[in-house]
C-alpha cells in the first residue's frame, strides 16, 4: 500500500514535467488532485485499510497530496513567471504613434500680456480701474489739458460721433487713449473726501481709437494700459524707480532703462522710457533698428490742470503717470511683424501662443 | 527738423564727440533721429548706434576744390566739353556734359576761373546712373577718342541731392587743392521737435539747448545792418484792427536788389535742411526763418505802391483783420481760397494780400521784377493759424511755426536779419528805420520756486545756486528773496522768445521740466515709492471676466478679441431674413476712415462669426469665444452702455480623425450645452436653466435661453440655416452663445459651501421611465429631484430610448440615482420606500410609467 502511495505520488510529479501551460496545469490538478485522482480515493478507501496500517497510511497520502499541491504551487508560480516573461517580450507598442489630441484653449495675446502688466503692478499696489470707450472731447482732451485746436492733438486724431445737435467744443468720440480714466478715477475718489483726497494707485487698460489708415504698423483700434500715482511724496526719481521696477519684471533683472525727456500734454516733466533691447542685450538688431534701445513707454509727472481738474490740490499733491500699447510690447517679444494679426484672429496665429 | 552741425557751430561752441553730442540732445528731449554724414568720414567700426547714421563721405586727398581755366570743345561731341583743370598740383584735362558748362564753351581761358568739386583718379563717389546710393571708383577710360581718369562732379554724385543736371559751381573764394570735405563737409542732425518745444525749430534754438546742456555760452546773429536809405515814415502804414489776432506788425524795406542766386553755400546749408534755394532774396527770408524761426514774408513793393495809388492813396496802408465769410484770396500756390472768419488776412486799402502767418497771396509775391522788397516780420495768434492750416488743408514752414506760438519779440529780429541777407546776397539799400506796430507784448511770466519744490517734485536736492545756474543757462532771469520761514526763494523772469511757461504751480511744473532735462534726467536716482499705499479694492469685474476666460480656455476654446467697429450691414447677416428691421440706432462716427468701420456694433455674436468665417478656410474644428463690449442706448444719458457680452462659437468635428478611432461625429447642441454647463458650475452658479426659446439668429427647434433662477442670462443654440447661408461656413453645424456678463456677474457668490463628504455608503439604483415625447427631460429630473430631497444626491440620465416596444410618441429615460444619507446608513428598504414615492409622483403628474 505504501509503495502504491510513493508511485501515485511519483506519476504526479512526472505528470507535472510535461505540463507547459494554465491549462493543462487545471488537467493535471483534476487528475492528481481532484475528486477522482488516485490520491483521494487512497482517502476515500481508507476504511479497507487494516486497522493498524491505517494510521502510516494516511500520513503517507497526507505527505503525498502536501507534495502535489507543493508541486502544484511552484508550477503555477513559474508558468505565470514565463507568461510574464513573454508578455514584456512580445507586446510592444510604436511609442512614436501620436497622442489622442485633446484641444487646447489659450488666451489672446494681448491678455496674456495685460494679466503679466496687472500682476507686476499688482505687486506693488496698483489696482486695475476701467471706465468707458466712447467719452468726450472735455475728458478725452480738455481735462486733459489738451485745449481745443492744441497742436498734440495732431499726434491723437479721433473718430467722432455722430450727434443731431452740434456739440461744438465737446463732440462725443471714441478715445483716443485710456487717459480720461485717470479723471474719472481721481474724481471718484477725491468725491469721497473732497478736503483730503486719498492717494491714488491704479492702472487703466482698455481699447482705445485713433483715425488712422490701418497698416503694418498702424491699427484703429488698440489696447493700452496707464499707470496713475497721485499722493503726498510722490517724485520723479519715484517714477524712474517704478518704471525700471517693472522693466526688470516685465523683461528680465539685467535689463537697464533709460528716460529721455519728452512731451505730452497731461505730464510735465514728461519722459520716454527705454529699454535695453531684450532680443540682442543692447548690441544693436533689426528690432530695436541698431540702436540696442527698444522704446516701451511714455512718462511723466501729472501736469498741475490735471491733477486740479481730478479734485487734487497740485500745490499738496503730486502724481507721475505713464501708458503702454500691450500690443507693441507683445510685438517685441515675439518678433511680429505685422500688428493687424491681432484683431484679424487668424487661429494660426493665435495658436501659436 | 533738419539742422547743419556748421551751423549751429556759429552760434555755440561744441567740442563733444558728435555722437555724444546727439545723445545728450536726446536725453534733453531733442531726440535726434538721424545723423547724416555730409562729406565727412563715417565713425567707424561696429559699434552700437544709438541713432540712425547715413551718408556718403568724399576721399580726403581724392576729392578737392579744383578750379576750371578754361572750359574747351571736345574735338568729337557736341555735348561733352573739355575742361582745364587745376587741383592744386597740376593741371588737368577734365571731360564733362554739365550743360551749366555750355556758355563757357569756347570763350578762351575765363577770367574769373569756376570753381569746382574736383575727384581725382581713384576717388570714390556715388554711380549717379544707377538708383539707389551705390559708390564707384573713377577709373582711367577713353571717351569718345579723349582720355578721362578724373571728373568734376554734381550733387549727386557727391550724395548731397539728387542734382545731377549739372556739376556743383562753388563760390569763387573757395581754396583751390583743399580737400572738398574740409571746405563744405557738414554733418546733418534730423531732430524730432515736440509741440512744447516748438520754438527750438530753428538753429538758434537748437545751439540754445546745447549751449544749456553743454554749459557752454550762446552767441547771438549780427543783426547790425547799413541803414542808408531813407525812413519808411509815409511809405507805408500799419493798421491791426485786433491785437489779439496779430499782437505785433513790423516793416522793413530794402530798394534796389538784384535778383541773383545766393552764394552756393548758402544754397548748400538750405538743401541740407531739406528747402529749395530759389533766388538770393526767397532764400534770405528762409535762411534768416531756420536761423531764428521768425518766419518773414516778403512783399513787393511797388506791386503795393499801385495798389495804393489805384485806391487814390499815395502809399499802401497794411490793415491785419479777420476774414469776411466767404472772401477769397488767390495764394502764391495759385489756389482760389475761400475763407472762413476765423483765418486772418494781411491786406491793403483794395483788399486782401496774404493768409496772415500761413501763406502770401498771388498778386503781391516777389517775381523776377522786383527790385524793392518790403519785409514782414509779425505775430500772430496761434488757434487761428491752427484752424485756418486745418481749414484750408494748407501747411507751411511759415504755419508751421505760427500755428506752436512765435514770441513777438522775435519780429524785428527776424526782420533785422533777413535784410542783412538780401543786403549781403543781393545788394540793395535797407531803409533808415523799421516800421514797429507793437501793440499787445506779452508778459513773459515770473515764476517762483525752492529747492523744496525741485525736491517735492524730482526728488533730488538742489541747491539755490544748482537752480539758478541751470535756469540761468537757459536765459531765465533769476533774483532770489528770502521769504521767512522758509528758506530763499527763487523769482526767474522767462525769457523774452519762449511762450510756453506759464504761472503759479503751472509755471512751476514747467520749471521743474527744464530743471530736471538740463540737469540730465539720467542723473535723477530711481527710488520706491514712500507714499501711503491706497486703500486696496480689487476690481471684482475683472477678476471675475478673467475668472471665465480661464473655465473657457480649459474647455479648450480660444479666446479671439475682435474690431468694435462695423457696418449695419455687416451685423444684419446675423438675423434670419424674417426678421422685423433693428429699431435701436447706432453710434454712428461722423469720420469714419471705411465705410466698413462706421458704426460700433450691437452684437458680439455679428463679430465672433466673422471670425469663424474667416477661419473656416484654413480650420475643420473651430472653437472660439470673446468677452468684450457692445454698445446700445443707455437708458441714462447720451452715452452708450458698452454692456460686456461673452459669445463663445463652435463648429466642426468633436475630434478630428485619428488612428485610435476619435469621436469625429460633428459638435452639436449638446456640446455647447456642456461647455456652458461647466462653465457656469464652475463660477458655483446655482439654479443654472434652459428653456426652449425663439431667437433671429438661431433655429426655432433648436435654441435656448439660459436662465439663473428666474433671470435670463443669455441664449444659446444651433445658428438658423437661412443666417448660416449668409456666411461662408462649413457644413458642421455652428453653435453659438451669446450672454450678458453683467447678468453672469452680479449672481456669481462671493462664498460658496463646500460640505462634508459622507461617510456612508451610497446606494446606486437605475429606473427607466417612460413618458410623453413632449416632455421636458429637465422636469422629469426637476420631479425627481424634489422628491428626492436631501437623499437623493446625484440624478444622471444614462440613456434616452424610442421604440416600438413602448409605443409611439413616448421616449425612455434612464436614470442613474444616488441615495445617500449623511446621517445613517440607508437599507435597500429605505431606497425602496424613496423610489416608490419617486415613480408615484411621477406617475401622477407626468403619467409616467416605471418600465419593467
Amino acid at each position: 500500500m505504501l509503495e502504491n502511495i510513493e508511485e501515485i505520488k511519483q506519476a504526479g510529479l512526472t505528470a507535472l514535467v510535461e505540463v507547459k501551460d494554465e491549462d493543462a496545469l487545471n488537467q493535471w490538478r483534476v487528475t492528481h488532485l481532484g475528486r477522482s485522482s488516485a490520491i483521494m480515493d487512497v482517502f476515500k478507501n481508507m476504511g479497507e485499510v487494516p486497522k493498524e496500517e491505517r494510521g502510516a497510511v494516511g500520513r503517507a497520502a497526507n505527505q503525498v497530496k502536501q507534495a502535489l499541491e507543493a508541486a502544484l504551487t511552484e508550477k503555477m508560480a513559474a508558468l505565470h513567471e514565463v507568461a510574464l516573461q513573454r508578455s514584456l517580450g512580445e507586446e510592444h507598442l510604436d511609442v512614436t504613434l501620436p497622442g489622442r489630441a485633446i484641444p487646447r484653449g489659450r488666451l489672446h495675446p494681448v491678455t496674456q500680456t495685460l494679466r503679466e502688466i496687472y500682476r507686476v503692478f499688482a505687486d506693488m499696489g496698483f489696482q486695475v480701474y476701467r471706465s468707458r470707450e466712447v467719452e468726450t472731447d472735455e475728458f478725452n482732451f480738455q481735462l486733459l489739458n489738451f485745449p481745443p485746436h492744441h497742436p498734440a492733438r495732431e499726434m491723437q486724431d479721433s473718430f467722432y460721433i455722430k450727434t443731431d445737435e452740434d456739440r461744438g467744443d465737446n463732440p462725443f468720440l471714441l478715445r483716443t487713449h485710456t487717459s480720461p480714466g485717470q479723471i474719472h478715477a481721481m474724481r471718484e475718489f477725491s468725491a469721497t473726501d473732497p478736503e483730503n483726497p486719498p492717494p491714488v494707485r491704479i492702472i487703466l487698460p482698455g481699447m482705445c481709437y485713433r483715425y488712422e489708415q490701418v497698416s503694418a504698423r498702424y491699427e484703429s483700434q488698440f489696447t493700452q494700459v496707464e499707470g496713475l500715482a497721485v499722493g503726498y511724496k510722490i517724485t520723479f526719481s519715484d517714477l524712474k524707480g517704478t518704471l525700471s521696477d517693472f522693466a526688470r519684471r516685465m523683461f528680465g533683472q539685467d535689463v537697464q532703462a533709460r528716460f529721455r525727456a519728452s512731451h505730452f500734454p497731461f505730464t510735465e516733466p514728461s519722459a520716454e522710457m527705454d529699454i535695453e533691447c531684450f532680443l540682442c542685450g543692447g548690441d544693436g538688431c533689426s528690432v530695436c533698428k541698431g540702436t540696442g534701445w527698444l522704446e516701451i513707454l511714455g512718462c511723466g509727472m501729472v501736469h498741475p490742470i490735471v491733477l486740479e481738474n481730478g479734485g487734487y490740490d497740485p500745490e499738496r499733491y503730486t502724481g507721475f503717470a505713464f501708458g503702454m500699447g500691450p500690443e507693441r510690447i507683445t510685438m517685441l517679444r515675439h518678433r511680429i511683424e505685422d500688428i493687424r494679426y491681432f484683431w484679424a484672429n487668424d487661429l494660426r496665429f493665435l495658436e501659436q501662443f | 527738423m533738419k539742422v547743419p552741425l556748421s551751423w549751429i557751430k556759429e552760434y555755440v561752441d561744441i567740442d563733444l564727440p558728435i555722437e555724444d553730442l546727439a545723445r545728450r540732445m536726446t536725453l534733453a528731449g531733442l531726440e535726434v533721429e538721424e545723423i547724416r554724414y555730409v562729406g565727412y568720414p563715417l565713425p567707424e567700426g561696429d559699434l552700437r548706434r544709438e541713432t540712425k547714421i547715413t551718408g556718403f563721405a568724399w576721399g580726403p586727398d581724392k576729392i578737392v576744390v579744383g578750379a576750371i581755366l578754361e572750359v574747351m570743345p571736345h574735338p568729337d561731341a557736341d555735348k561733352l566739353v573739355l575742361c582745364k583743370l587745376d587741383d592744386g598740383d597740376q593741371v588737368h584735362t577734365v571731360l564733362t556734359g554739365a550743360p551749366n558748362l555750355y556758355e563757357f564753351k569756347g570763350t578762351g581761358p575765363l577770367d574769373s576761373p569756376l570753381k569746382v568739386a574736383y575727384a581725382r583718379e581713384g576717388a570714390t563717389i556715388i554711380n549717379a546712373y544707377e538708383p539707389g546710393d551705390n559708390p564707384t571708383t573713377i577709373k582711367r577710360k577713353k571717351i569718345r577718342g579723349v582720355e578721362s581718369y578724373s571728373m568734376a562732379c554734381s550733387e549727386r554724385e557727391l550724395g548731397i541731392s539728387d542734382e545731377h543736371e549739372g556739376i556743383i559751381l562753388l563760390d569763387s573764394d573757395a581754396p583751390i587743392g583743399v580737400p572738398l570735405a574740409d571746405y563744405m563737409g557738414d554733418v546733418v542732425f534730423d531732430i524730432a521737435i515736440t509741440p512744447n518745444i516748438a520754438r527750438n525749430a530753428n538753429v538758434i534754438g537748437v545751439a540754445r539747448e546745447v549751449a544749456a546742456i553743454t554749459g557752454s555760452a550762446l552767441r547771438f546773429p549780427d543783426l547790425e545792418i547799413p541803414r542808408e536809405g531813407p525812413s519808411l515814415e509815409r511809405r507805408v502804414k500799419i493798421e491791426i484792427t485786433d491785437p489779439s489776432l496779430n499782437p505785433r506788425f513790423v516793416f522793413g524795406l530794402i530798394e534796389n536788389v538784384k535778383i541773383q542766386p545766393s552764394p552756393y553755400k548758402v544754397q548748400l546749408r538750405l538743401k541740407l535742411t531739406g528747402m529749395r534755394p530759389i533766388d538770393a532774396l526767397v532764400d534770405a527770408t528762409n535762411y534768416a526763418m531756420l536761423e531764428l524761426g521768425e518766419p518773414l514774408h516778403a512783399f513787393d513793393y511797388d506791386v503795393l505802391l499801385q495798389r495804393a495809388k489805384a485806391a487814390g492813396a499815395d502809399h499802401p496802408t497794411i490793415i491785419t483783420r479777420p476774414a469776411v465769410p466767404g472772401e477769397k484770396l488767390v495764394t502764391l500756390d495759385d489756389i482760389e481760397r475761400t475763407l472762413d472768419d476765423f483765418t486772418v488776412l494781411v491786406c491793403d486799402q483794395s483788399g486782401p494780400l496774404a493768409l496772415a502767418g500761413v501763406m502770401g497771396g498771388a498778386e503781391s509775391e516777389v517775381s523776377g521784377d522786383t527790385t524793392n522788397i518790403l519785409l514782414e516780420g509779425a505775430a500772430w495768434n496761434i488757434i487761428n493759424t491752427r484752424r485756418t492750416v486745418i481749414s484750408q488743408n494748407l501747411t507751411s514752414e511759415a504755419a508751421y511755426r505760427f500755428s506752436r506760438g512765435i514770441h513777438p519779440e522775435l519780429a524785428p529780429k527776424g526782420v533785422l536779419r533777413g535784410l542783412k541777407l538780401m543786403h549781403e546776397w543781393a545788394g540793395g539799400t535797407i531803409a533808415g528805420d523799421l516800421i514797429d506796430e507793437y501793440p499787445l507784448p506779452p508778459e513773459d511770466p515770473i515764476v517762483e520756486i525752492t529747492p523744496e519744490d525741485v525736491r517735492r517734485w524730482l526728488g533730488i536736492e538742489l541747491s539755490v545756486e544748482e537752480i539758478i545756474e541751470i535756469l540761468q543757462l537757459l536765459e531765465f532771469k533769476c533774483e532770489t528773496a528770502s521769504h521767512p520761514p522758509s528758506a530763499v526763494i527763487i523769482r526767474a523772469t522767462t525769457p523774452d522768445h519762449r511762450l510756453d511757461i506759464g504761472t503759479g504751480v503751472i509755471g512751476k511744473a514747467d520749471l521743474m521740466e527744464e530743471i530736471a532735462r538740463v540737469y540730465g534726467y539720467d542723473r535723477i536716482p530711481e527710488t520706491r515709492m514712500a507714499d501711503d499705499l491706497p486703500p486696496q479694492k480689487g476690481n471684482f469685474d475683472l477678476e471675475m471676466e478673467d475668472a471665465l476666460r480661464d473655465l473657457l480656455v480649459g474647455l479648450g476654446l480660444q479666446e479671439v478679441i475682435t474690431h468694435r467697429l462695423t457696418s449695419p450691414e455687416r451685423e444684419t447677416r446675423r438675423l434670419s431674413p424674417d426678421t422685423p428691421p433693428e429699431d435701436a440706432l447706432y453710434f454712428t462716427l461722423s469720420n469714419p476712415i471705411t465705410p466698413e468701420r462706421a458704426v460700433l456694433r450691437h452684437s458680439l455674436l455679428s463679430s465672433v462669426l466673422e471670425i469663424v468665417e474667416r477661419n473656416a478656410r484654413i480650420r475643420e474644428r473651430i472653437a472660439i469665444f470673446e468677452i468684450n463690449p457692445v454698445f446700445l442706448a443707455s437708458e441714462d444719458g447720451d452715452f452708450p452702455d458698452e454692456a460686456k457680452h461673452l459669445v463663445i462659437a463652435l463648429t466642426g468635428p468633436r475630434a478630428l480623425a485619428d488612428w485610435a478611432g476619435a469621436d469625429t461625429a460633428p459638435m452639436d447642441f449638446f456640446d455647447l450645452k456642456g461647455m456652458i454647463d461647466s462653465t457656469l458650475r464652475g463660477l458655483h452658479l446655482e439654479d443654472i436653466r434652459y428653456q426652449a426659446a425663439g431667437h433671429p439668429s438661431f433655429h426655432p427647434g433648436k435654441c435656448a435661453r439660459v436662465l439663473l433662477g428666474a433671470n435670463q442670462i443669455g441664449v444659446m443654440g444651433e445658428l438658423h440655416p437661412q443666417v448660416k447661408e449668409n456666411y461662408d461656413l462649413p457644413e458642421t453645424p455652428l453653435l453659438a452663445a451669446d450672454f450678458d456678463m453683467t447678468a453672469i456677474i452680479d449672481a456669481v457668490p462671493k462664498l460658496f459651501d463646500v460640505p462634508s463628504i459622507p461617510s456612508q455608503p451610497p446606494i446606486l439604483e437605475d429606473i427607466a421611465l417612460i413618458v410623453d415625447e413632449a416632455i421636458p427631460a429637465a422636469e422629469v429630473e426637476a420631479l425627481i429631484r424634489q422628491t428626492g430631497g436631501r437623499t437623493v444626491t446625484n440624478v444622471r440620465l444614462f440613456d434616452i430610448y424610442h421604440g416600438e416596444q413602448i409605443g409611439k410618441g413616448k421616449k425612455s429615460l434612464a436614470y442613474s440615482l444616488t441615495y445617500q444619507n449623511p446621517e445613517r446608513t440607508l437599507t435597500d428598504k429605505d431606497a425602496a420606500k424613496l423610489r416608490n414615492k419617486i415613480v408615484k409622483r411621477l406617475e401622477r403628474e407626468l403619467a409616467a410609467q416605471l418600465r419593467g
